[in-house]
């Protein structure tokens, strides 16, 4: 019995991770309708750059953040102005080829700089510490993952509803064009909207980067976990976002505990259940 | 006044049938006269084609955006494998058992990604090829996660020399490809091609006119994929080894096929015949590089997207008004 208990704590933990893969692509999609498929490889990207920050200042990588995450979202403003805002439109191919091909050379970037060895960040002893609940060694690493989603989610709420920021991604999001008239620079709101998502994603490789080993070739995994939160929540539910992050990871946790080889197809089966069962996610947006 | 008639071939059209007819015979004896490295490099230039034309097929015409193809292409290999080793089926029957093998798990798979719309699908779409990795990765018979090789006794069955094999092997990838352009082709100046393309400009005034959507994109999705299945089967049948990464790689029967299909020209029937013949030249001149021949695949692929997102095709057609497959009709004056 306490055996099974760890193993769904585990996953709910797991989940937070997932959840923060997920939150820039929720958000990203809120705002402007843009489905990014290099959004793994940024996420690996961010980690090799927490790497990079580590090893040539000696600093733990939480403090890594402190560069990696300007750096990003900077990367994130200069990104979307210079290229997505023109693939922008009715039409979902040209986001959806300019993504990939971003994807492709992320990718073979990271491979001729770093290689394909696989790297990990040192957390300084944090990855392997836990604390006792009752009998039950929970890992103190995917303890502050969770928390740090938690927080983060919470963050991006307050943004979208409670400052000037959200208002205009709100608006953006509602219609462009009226928005627009208002006096919102809508190439500007959608450079900051995808720096924001880009300043998560740099605490999501990270975190990644503490928790496993991470090499240029595992981006589109971490893409289609971060969608599968997303959908499994409800699109454009922050905090559905974080439930169907929680629930991947617990089903992967249950399905690496039956079998370890069982560990990521037992996601993609939940997801396609959830999918069968409630195909708009379990925490739908109230549609007005 | 003269009366206007409409026609649809043109004198490029013509002239490109009869050019087109003479290259194939040409092509279908180049075991002949072509070397080894040759006559393989042909091979996978009309595997590419095949897939480029499917792909072309459901995005540029019924709007589905699929990134996960490569479900497909390796069901359509683990097929070829486990039906000749475990049927003891002929290799080229076990490809065609598992074309429509591949028919017919596309039909559920099809009813619950049609769910998500848009680029959602595409993902989707990638999430089932995965799903298929995984689960074949899990089957011991069939080498696991490390793969397994075809038989010798199997390959025989292609032809008893080396060199019978090689040109069997190439005259199944030139019939294919032969096959999958005529079928589109042919598909699109049916009845159901016109209902594709009324679906490809406007969802809502097609509707309007009274076809089903859903079901017209169903038809696409399982025509394709059963193609596609046959095309893996050929693709693995060439390389005689097959593993879970390679048979169900996105890169490589993905995104190289849509960065053939954009560079090329999207939604036209000749941008993937040009777009593959770009892409191999790209690689023959880039080969030695590695990682940055794919780097500078994934830029060209950008530029032209945003700079012209007909792709050449459509930059040729814009300035000649060319069309080597005639699919559109035009309204000719009478003198």
């Amino acid at each position: 019995m306490i055996e099974w208990t760890g193993v769904i704590v585990q996953g709910v933990l797991l989940g937070g991770l997932y959840a923060l893969f997920a939150a820039g692509l929720s958000l990203i999609f809120g705002v402007m309708r843009l489905v990014n498929i290099a959004h793994g490889d940024l996420i690996i990207l961010a980690a090799y750059m927490g790497l990079t920050t580590t090893v040539m200042l000696g600093v733990h990588p939480f403090l890594a953040l402190l560069i990696v995450m300007p750096v990003m979202a900077g990367l994130g403003y200069v990104l979307q102005r210079g290229i997505l805002n023109q693939t922008l439109g009715d039409d979902i191919l040209p986001p959806l080829l300019v993504t990939f091909g971003l994807s492709v050379i992320i990718q073979n970037a990271l491979l001729e700089t770093y290689t394909a060895d696989p790297r990990k960040l040192d957390g300084g002893g944090i990855e392997v510490a836990s604390i006792d609940m009752g009998g039950l060694a929970i890992g103190v690493l995917p303890l502050m993952t969770f928390l740090i989603a938690v927080a983060v989610i919470a963050g991006l709420q307050f943004i979208f509803y409670r400052t000037a920021l959200g208002r205009g991604f709100r608006a953006v999001s509602d219609n462009q064009d009226i928005a627009q008239l208002m006096g919102l620079n809508k190439a500007h709101v959608f450079g900051l909207a995808m720096a924001l998502a880009l300043a998560v994603v740099a605490i999501a490789g990270i975190l990644l980067g503490m928790r496993t080993s991470f090499d240029p070739a595992i981006g589109g995994g971490r893409l289609i976990f971060g969608f599968e939160a997303v959908i499994i929540g409800g699109l454009g539910n922050l905090w559905g976002t974080l439930a169907g992050g929680v629930i991947l990871g617990v089903a992967q946790t249950i399905g690496a505990k039956i079998d370890p080889g069982f560990q990521i197809l037992a996601g993609h089966i939940a997801f396609l259940i959830v999918l069968a069962v409630r195909p708009n996610g379990l925490l739908p947006r109230v549609e007005h | 006044m003269s009366a206007a008639t409409v026609t649809r071939s043109t004198r490029a059209s013509r002239i490109a049938m009869v050019l087109g007819l003479l290259g194939l015979v040409v092509l279908a004896a180049a075991p002949w006269w072509a070397g080894r490295a040759d006559l393989r490099l042909m091979g996978e230039i009309y595997l590419y084609l095949s897939l480029a034309c499917l792909w072309n097929l459901m995005a540029g015409y019924a709007g589905l955006v699929s990134v996960g193809q490569q479900a497909y292409v390796g069901f359509g290999g683990y097929m070829l494998f486990a039906l000749t080793v475990f049927a003891g089926l002929n290799p080229v029957v076990a490809i065609l058992v598992g074309a429509l093998l591949a028919a017919a798990i596309s039909i559920p798979i099809a009813t619950l990604i049609f769910r998500l719309k848009g680029a959602y699908f595409a993902i989707g779409t990638w999430v089932v090829a995965e799903v298929f990795r995984l689960s074949f990765a899990q089957i011991q018979a069939l080498g696991g996660g490390s793969g397994s090789s075809l038989p010798v006794a199997v390959v025989k069955e292609l032809g008893a020399k080396k060199a019978a094999r090689e040109a069997t092997s190439y005259w199944l990838a030139l019939g294919a490809a032969v096959i999958v352009l005529f079928a589109v082709y042919f598909f699109l100046r049916s009845r159901r091609g016109l209902a594709l393309t009324a679906i490809r400009d406007s969802e809502v005034a097609a509707s309007g006119l009274g076809i089903d959507i859903w079901r017209t994109k169903l038809e696409v999705y399982v025509v394709t994929s059963a193609f596609t299945a046959i095309i893996g089967g050929l693709i693995f049948l060439q390389k005689l080894r097959i593993s879970p990464d390679a048979a169900f790689s996105v890169n490589d029967w993905t995104a190289f096929v849509i960065f053939i299909v954009v560079i090329g020209g999207i939604g036209t029937l000749e941008g993937p015949i040009i777009g593959t013949l770009l892409f191999f030249a790209l690689r023959e001149v880039l080969a030695d590089y590695g990682t940055i021949y794919l780097m500078v695949l994934g830029l060209v692929a950008i530029v032209v997207m945003l700079k012209a997102p007909k792709g050449v095709w459509g930059l040729i057609r814009d300035r000649y008004d060319l069309e080597l497959f005639p699919l559109s009709y035009r309204v000719r004056q009478k003198d």
